[in-house]
């Protein structure tokens, strides 16, 4: 197992080294450096020598992948890819292209989106697999219908409706909670439940009926029958066998994201004024800070390939039959 | 399952209610309640805190409270009056020939070489506390504590205060000489360097300190000790004379005086923030400002809250005592004399988006409202617009004590012409010029301006009748002041043409009925915008339909957009300026020919050239202020533009503010970025009314258990009779053969 691993991690280098391409070849393609010089300068008195300036002091001056007036291995050192990539390897993200530290920006911002994302995952996780296994007991009840077509009207409502609906009432009508802001500690809790909430609410309709799906499948098989004629009551029929071989496709949609959670959610943070990762990728887009794009896309693809190796391990916890060679 | 919810639930009440008895839906730390903080918002982060650097309104918020320029603008007089804050009184102004010699008060531009500004600055002055100016003698001659920081005595320091000492000293005017010589520093790039570089040897400097940079001598990374670097043109005869040398005239230059590019800037705090290990940690004078002014600031967490505090070291101003008949009676003379700042702290949220903001605001968690700086979620909701015109507040907004402020900004909204387009610009040849001067007449007639504010800006706004703003020097109010190329005055009532004048200068520039008189093509005009395709393209191209024309819409996304405009790559586009100071000077370069965008990358954004107009611009760039002749050249200058017609005059913005009654001293004024020191704000009523529009109604939570608890003896019993039921039907298995008896 050990020799997989370590063969998927160094997969991981050239496959982040193709999406660093990717993205700064889509990047430059939409902004030129000096785009982003003139976002950064503003649009008023600008002129041509300091954009120069600019671009010269951020190392944008610089050609893209291939430096045809230097020699030898600078021909791809020398370049605005190789300077800006290399570092990230090492996870050194360096300066934001206005100046901060993108790191320490990492390291304050990754607790907010923590504190919203895991609650709303792990809260969602547990609620849609409750619902969906009663479901499963309920099956072809009218509970059962009526659940299901709920869980259709809430796939079918956009997240941000459910965002502004629930501010309105549970902030504006209700006072129960603040509409948007944050505070760190304890107080934080009161800014989290509502997003938590509405990032439960939103998630909660496809989780629901997949997993009621999943579990129904489990319950035509030999396995459950053989339980049943055991004697078993349907609770531990669910519980103890359904549940169990149910997991094994639900690991491989949930494990996978556990890692992204620290990239936080952009609409929510941007709505409800959470300082997390998401709204700070947000910021960063409409601004045309490459430097945080660059950090974010790396990191993503970074957090993406681990997911992906939890998954596999995660199917070896759950499944004995399952090997990783 | 359920005894975890309701769990949760209880907690949820719990937390809810640990707040001293303050609002559940406060966003603010209890503890803050009776403070006297000012509370608003900010939707982007600022990018740059350095007054070098800065040049946007948010920003400015937050320097021009910490900062203090040498002169600024009187809170209450309009139009814009300025009156000195860092200086003792208003620059004398000295003008000197070629040789040197001085030449009278009102000479000629032509004869001027050179203008002396000489500043007596005021004594006394502290800056705020800082570890920038802690010395291990306390104040005395002692070296100073953090001075020579190794990255690791600076691992876990985020912010100044993380320092244990913090010290102050007096401003001198070296503090001016030092940021001034900021402007030319490698590494800062300054928006205003081409106009401010007009400060003799300041170009010489830039160039300077490029070749020590190129040379390894400095390094634009670390710390350059720029009191090292000789200015011509800044001179520091004593420690509170600041005398200023400009290449030329340039009456104008008093009011760059008012901005943070010429403010004190300790060598101190350069030096500080310029060690190694400081910027890792977001350490910088971009991040964290060191000034003379009435606020500084405490925290700066760009992802959620800014917050600026009294600086202790003020130097102390009193509310002003003059003002007009209308200030009277809107209270804004009631603090007259008293000591400012009138406030404790500013708290800037983050707050990126307008609806959260807005029902905020309602709640009473926003002290303020301008429209100009946030779209407004649901404006009908908030504003009316009676029949007599102009804007009042809705019934429900007036029964909370929210107060409505308007004013029309210093600034100006246009359809730009490209003049090197040959249909448009006309070319080269006289007569064609004629042709393109008639159609972009026409044009302008043709696009109703006064609907378009109707119909997609509420009737914010006033149509503009030329570059000039109300509130500037030049502007003329009513029929006096009409564009007559676009306007006829009925009635005392200024009134935009009809349709028929403008196709009939359509025929006269060779196109009847929008098609062309000789090839009979129709006329085919190209719109260069930002964005999609919607309602406003559609009006649009509606406009230009009366005339017959055309209008294709090439919208694209604003870098491809700034490109077009750049390489003149455009024929009709839509642009804004707002001044950066209030004089006529700064909406009549827009149209300098050698401010032109394609040529020049100017402001000039319609590359209208005119060699007369030039002239007078710079007539008029050389002229003093206060010189009666200024007036009659404006007009001259007005009138020429609009009979040329390179823009399509838009408007005038109409900015409104909404304020709660708790909520005193507000008085609308851009160009006025200081006034936060003025504000006044009753915390016993604010309290009071949060407390009235933030009661928790608690019964639908009840309801919302009593459900979960129905919804959970349903499942109970639901599994429970799955439990009991039988796999299969009941067989008699008497009734099965073979089992008779």
């Amino acid at each position: 197992m050990i020799a997989y691993l370590l063969r998927r991690l160094l997969w991981a280098i050239p496959i982040l080294l193709g999406v660093n391409l990717l993205l700064f070849a889509l990047f430059f393609i939409v902004n030129t450096p000096e785009d982003m010089a003139r976002a950064h300068l503003g649009v008023k008195r600008v002129s041509a020598e300091s954009i120069a300036r600019w671009k010269s002091e951020r190392g944008y001056d610089k050609p893209l992948f291939i430096n045809t007036a230097a020699q030898g291995s600078k021909r791809l050192t020398d370049t605005i890819f190789f300077d800006k990539s290399v570092r990230m390897f090492a996870l050194d993200f360096g300066q934001s292209d206005e100046g901060r530290n993108i790191n320490h920006e990492l390291g304050t911002r990754m607790w907010p989106s923590l504190a919203l994302a895991v609650p709303s995952f792990l809260l969602g996780l547990a609620i849609a697999i409750s619902v969906a296994l009663l479901l499963a007991l309920a099956r072809y009840t009218a509970f059962d219908a009526l659940t299901t077509v709920a869980c259709v009207v809430m796939m079918s409502i956009s997240g941000l409706f459910y965002i502004i609906a629930g501010q309105f009432i549970f902030s504006k009508l209700l006072a129960w909670v603040p509409i948007s802001g944050y505070q760190p500690g304890l107080d934080a809790v009161r800014f989290l439940i509502l997003p938590v909430v509405i990032g439960v609410m939103a998630g909660i309709g496809s989780s629901v009926r997949w997993y009621r799906a999943i579990f129904l499948e489990e319950m035509g098989k030999d396995y459950v029958r053989t339980a049943r004629a055991k004697g078993l009551s349907e609770l531990r029929v669910l519980f103890g066998h359904v549940l169990k071989n149910g997991m094994i496709p639900i690991l491989t949609g949930v494990v996978v994201v556990i890692p992204t959670l620290f990239l936080g959610s952009l609409i929510s943070e941007s709505f409800f004024g959470i300082p997390g990762l998401g709204s700070f990728t947000i910021d960063a887009i409409q601004s045309q800070d490459f430097a945080i794009v660059r950090a974010m896309v790396f990191i993503g693809a970074l957090l993406y390939i681990v997911g992906l190796i939890l998954t596999d391990i995660s199917y070896t916890l759950v499944d004995p039959r399952v090997r990783l060679q | 399952m359920l005894r975890h919810v309701l769990a949760g639930l209880l907690a949820i009440a719990l937390i809810a209610c640990s707040r001293d008895g303050s609002d559940a839906n406060n966003p603010y730390p209890a503890s803050d309640s009776s403070r006297r903080i000012v509370y608003d918002f900010f939707s982007e982060r600022p990018k740059h805190l350095d007054p070098v650097q800065s040049y946007v309104e948010n920003e400015a918020d937050i320097l021009y409270q910490i900062y203090e320029p040498l002169y600024d603008y009187d809170f209450l007089k309009r139009p814009y009056a300025l009156k000195p804050q860092l200086a003792t009184a208003m620059p004398k102004v000295r003008y000197l020939d070629a040789r040197g010699r001085k030449l009278p008060d009102r000479a000629p531009a032509g004869r001027v070489a050179r203008t002396v500004y000489e500043i007596h600055i005021r004594e006394g002055v502290r800056f705020q506390p800082h570890p920038a100016f802690a010395r291990d003698d306390k104040g005395g001659d002692g070296h100073y504590l953090y001075h020579a920081l190794t990255p690791g005595d600076i691992a876990g320091k985020y912010m100044p205060s993380d320092f244990a000492q913090s010290a102050t000293r007096e401003l001198t005017a070296e503090d001016f000489a030092y940021q001034i010589k900021r402007l030319a520093r490698p590494g800062l790039q300054s928006p205003v360097f081409e106009t401010l570089k007009l400060i003799d040897g300041l170009e010489e400097l830039q160039a300077q300190l490029a070749t020590d940079v190129k040379q390894g001598k400095i390094s634009p990374a670390g710390w350059i000790d720029l009191r090292k670097y000789p200015l011509r043109g800044v001179e520091t005869p004593d420690a509170h004379t600041l005398r200023i040398t400009l290449h030329g005239k340039y009456p104008q230059f008093v009011y760059w005086l008012t901005q943070t590019f010429v403010v004190p800037v300790p060598w101190e705090a350069d030096r500080f923030f310029s060690q190694p290990g400081m910027k890792q940690n977001n350490l910088t004078l971009d991040v964290w400002p060191v000034g003379t002014g009435p606020f500084m600031q405490a925290k700066h967490d760009a992802n959620r809250e800014i917050r600026l505090v009294r600086n202790p070291n003020w130097r102390g101003e009193t509310y002003p005592c003059e003002g007009s008949d209308a200030d009277r009676a809107a209270g804004l003379l009631k603090d007259c004399g008293q000591a400012l700042p009138l406030i404790d702290a500013i708290s800037l949220q983050k707050e990126s988006e307008a609806i959260p903001f807005w029902n905020k605001f309602l709640q009473g968690y926003y002290d303020q409202f301008n429209s100009a700086r946030m779209s407004l979620a649901s404006f009908d909701s908030a504003v009316s617009m009676p029949e007599r015109g102009g804007l009042d507040i809705t019934d429900d907004m007036q029964k909370r004590g929210i107060r409505l402020q308007t004013e029309v900004e210093p600034g100006v909204r246009y359809y730009a012409f490209n003049m090197l387009d040959p249909v448009l610009g006309g070319g080269e040849n006289a007569a064609s010029q004629e042709h393109a001067r008639k159609l972009r007449q026409a044009i302008s007639i043709a696009i109703d301006i006064e609907e378009q504010l109707a119909v997609f800006y509420n009737g914010l706004g006033m149509p503009a009748q030329g570059p000039i703003p109300p509130g500037i020097a030049g502007y003329r109010d009513g029929c006096a002041g009409r564009n007559t190329v676009v306007y006829d005055c009925v009635n005392g009532k200024v009134q935009r043409k009809d349709i028929a004048v403008a196709r009939k200068l359509l025929a006269e520039a060779g196109y009847p009925d929008g098609r062309d008189a000789k090839s009979g093509e129709p006329l085919i005009l190209y719109f260069d915008g930002v964005g999609s395709a919607g309602g406003r393209i559609d009006w649009l191209a509606q406009q230009f339909k009366k005339l017959g024309i055309q209008l294709v819409p090439r919208l694209t996304d604003f870098n491809r957009f700034q490109d077009k405009t750049r390489s003149g790559n455009f024929q009709i586009l839509f642009w804004g300026w707002g001044a950066d100071y209030p004089d006529p000077e700064n909406f009549l370069f827009l149209f300098y020919g050698k401010h032109a965008r394609s040529k020049y990358d100017g402001e000039n954004t319609a590359n209208y050239i005119n060699p007369e107009y030039d002239r007078l611009y710079v007539q008029l760039k050389a002229m003093d202020i206060d010189d009666p002749a200024r007036t009659a050249l404006i007009d001259r200058m007005v009138a020429m533009l609009r009979y040329d017609a390179p823009w399509v005059f838009g408007w005038h913005d109409e900015a409104f503010f909404l304020r709660h009654a708790w909520l005193q001293n507000t008085k609308p004024g851009r160009i006025i970025r200081s006034s936060r020191k003025y504000q006044r704000v009753d915390t016993a009523l604010r309290e009071q009314q949060r407390h009235a529009w933030n009661r928790p109604v608690l019964w639908p939570a009840a309801v919302l258990i009593a459900l979960l608890l129905l919804g959970g003896w349903q499942m109970r019993r639901m599994v429970r009779r799955r439990e009991a039921r039988r796999a299969l039907p009941v067989v008699d298995t008497k009734a099965l053969p073979g089992e008779s008896s």
